[in-house]
């Protein structure tokens, strides 16, 4: 079952569950980290828009991360590397380790809005929907906090809130979507690194963008989540990147648990029937 | 991944399991017990083996409903626990294993208050077989539980560890057949021997086909909690092997095997949850060879 409605690509999410055929075009965000400079805009606004508590004012000593990470009450987090690495000489003069120089990445990480979400998926509630947008959305009101979405999520992004009890992550600003306007990440976002758009439009400008990007010899430029044949059917929100997923914390090729559901399902089924046979066996024989 | 040096400062990719201790343990234990006592309740009805069955239904309502209690303290919002019923979905295992435990819980404990109270024996009768009948999946449905996450140490695992449920199962709920009922305890001594068997077996199979992940199980609390519940499997399958002559064998092979179906699914548990943590259990099988 390499190819069924759990996994592979999906050209149109929203339709899928059942939204009339002119339902708006799927939209998401295309974070180009390459001109991000880490000034937390996103995330403040986010909280703004959002209601957010705040998470309290830990010294993490991570670089300038005292955010750390995606949580029930932090959908935008921007991730800070500091990397020492030697760079080309130029034959000046120069003070101390001169052949070492810092460089800076920095991402503002967000819910994926995946095309198979595995957090969707596994939610017993029902609390977890996509939306006509084609973003995945929670409904606190039906969530019972069970928790489920936490750990099914192969991004680690959604998690239960403390002050509440439900699960909660982006939601991709979807009051605003209604109103027409942009999610308040993107637009408080003071060099575009965020942008927002219809996904199919995003997908097409990050290509040209790493193109231009390797043109100018910045060959470590590549795009993550845009792929609609990985293992979560691509990204609602997918990124450039110039170095290895894991640097920036994220997974390098994740995969929707639910891909294997259906085995899952069929290796239960065969344990229980041995279960069950084995204790019909236990009664055979002579009664004592 | 040299260290951590090349993650995002060793932080985990993940969100480790918001599950708690020892919530989620013991539903998955009781749920075990439960089902498989349910079962050895129905033929040993159709064996004419009345303790026997009179045991399994007891067992079989106590766990269900310990279990039942168990998930919903384990809630962030109990009050909203009929939510689960809201809707059946067959690619969340939570929903259709709500659907599983709450008929079976109901019918587990329709049967034991007839049993107890001897009022509509043929209700009583009915529903204990209906019970019967679905509790098979009542032993594995929450391996399939564990298994659909992104915890590296479950997903992996998803082939194997059904059957160690079930043979956990099968043997703990033979274990509670051997002490409750010892007169008719034949059949439920098989159970222990049979069970206690299946998840040394399946055990073994996990951890050879885990890759790297599997040596979550073999440190750390994890693993010496695995280790220790193989020795009370061994214990306890030797014991029940000499119990149809020695009481003494049958109440250490009752609590042993017992101890030892507990200790599986924390061990497992928190195994599982340790693969969480760790980003390299993410981010290493990823990875282009």
């Amino acid at each position: 079952m390499a190819r069924n409605r759990l996994s592979g690509p999906l050209a149109d999410p929203a339709g899928e569950v059942g939204y009339p055929a002119d339902h708006p075009e799927r939209v998401g965000f295309f974070t180009d980290t390459s001109i991000c400079i880490g000034c937390k805009a996103c995330e403040v606004a986010c909280k703004e828009w959002n209601l957010l508590p705040e998470d309290g004012l830990d010294f993490t000593g991570m670089s300038y991360d005292n955010t750390e990470d995606l949580s029930g009450t932090t959908w935008r987090h921007v991730a800070f590397v500091e990397q020492e690495r030697p760079t080309v000489d130029l034959g000046m003069p120069a003070m101390g380790r001169d052949s070492d120089q810092v460089r800076w990445l920095m991402s503002s990480d967000v819910c994926k809005h995946c095309t198979h979400a595995a957090c969707l998926d596994v939610c017993p509630t029902g609390a977890l929907i996509r939306t006509e947008y084609g973003t995945v959305l929670v409904q606190d009101e039906v969530c019972n906090g069970c928790g489920y979405c936490v750990p099914a999520c192969p991004y680690g992004v959604i998690d239960i809130r403390p002050d509440t009890g439900g699960a909660a992550k982006c939601t991709l600003c979807q009051e605003r979507l209604g109103a027409g306007s942009m999610p308040a990440c993107a637009t408080a976002c003071p060099t575009e690194s965020i942008q927002y758009g219809p996904l199919d439009e995003l997908r097409a400008r990050a290509e040209r963008r790493v193109s231009e990007l390797h043109e100018q010899g910045v060959t470590s430029a590549r795009l993550y989540g845009h792929d609609p044949d990985d293992g979560v059917g691509g990204a609602g929100a997918f990124f450039l990147l110039l170095d290895e997923p894991e640097v920036y914390g994220l997974p390098p090729d994740p995969v929707v648990t639910t891909r294997d559901l259906p085995s899952m399902w069929w290796h239960a089924a065969g344990a229980a029937l041995t279960a069950a046979a084995m204790i019909a066996g236990s009664f055979l024989g002579r009664k004592r | 991944m040299t260290g951590g040096a090349d993650a995002y400062y060793g932080r985990p990719v993940i969100k480790p399991p918001v599950w708690k201790v020892p919530d989620v343990p013991l539903y998955l234990y009781l749920g075990g017990v439960a089902g498989a006592s349910s079962t050895m309740a129905l033929l040993a009805d159709l064996t004419g083996r009345d303790r026997l069955a009179c045991a399994g239904r007891l067992a079989a309502a106590v766990g269900a409903t310990a279990s039942v209690g168990a998930l919903v303290h384990d809630l962030h919002r109990p009050l909203r626990f009929l939510n689960m019923l809201r809707v059946i979905k067959p690619t969340s295992p939570l929903s259709v294993g709500s659907w599983i435990l709450a008929p079976f819980s109901g019918l587990a404990g329709a049967a034991a208050a007839s049993q107890l109270t001897g009022l509509l024996p043929w209700a009583g009768r009915a529903s204990a077989t209906a019970a019967g009948v679905i509790a098979p999946a009542m032993t594995t449905y929450t391996a399939v539980l564990l298994a659909d996450t992104a915890v590296p140490g479950w997903h992996e695992v998803y082939r194997e560890l059904p059957f160690v449920f079930a043979g956990s199962a099968v043997s703990s709920a033979g274990a509670v057949g051997m002490l409750a009922a010892p007169q008719e305890s034949a059949p439920a001594r098989r159970m222990a021997v049979g069970g206690a068997v299946l998840e040394l077996l399946a055990a073994r199979r996990m951890d050879r086909n885990a890759g790297m992940v599997g040596e979550v199980y073999r440190q750390g609390r994890a693993g010496a909690v695995l280790r220790a519940a193989r020795v009370l499997t061994g214990v306890g399958l030797g014991a029940a092997l000499l119990a149809g002559r020695s009481r003494v064998a049958r109440v250490a092979a009752g609590v042993c095997l017992n101890a030892a179906a507990a200790a599986t699914r924390y061990g497992i548990f928190e195994g599982g949850r340790e693969s969480a943590r760790d980003p390299r259990y993410t981010v290493v099988p990823q990875r282009p060879a």
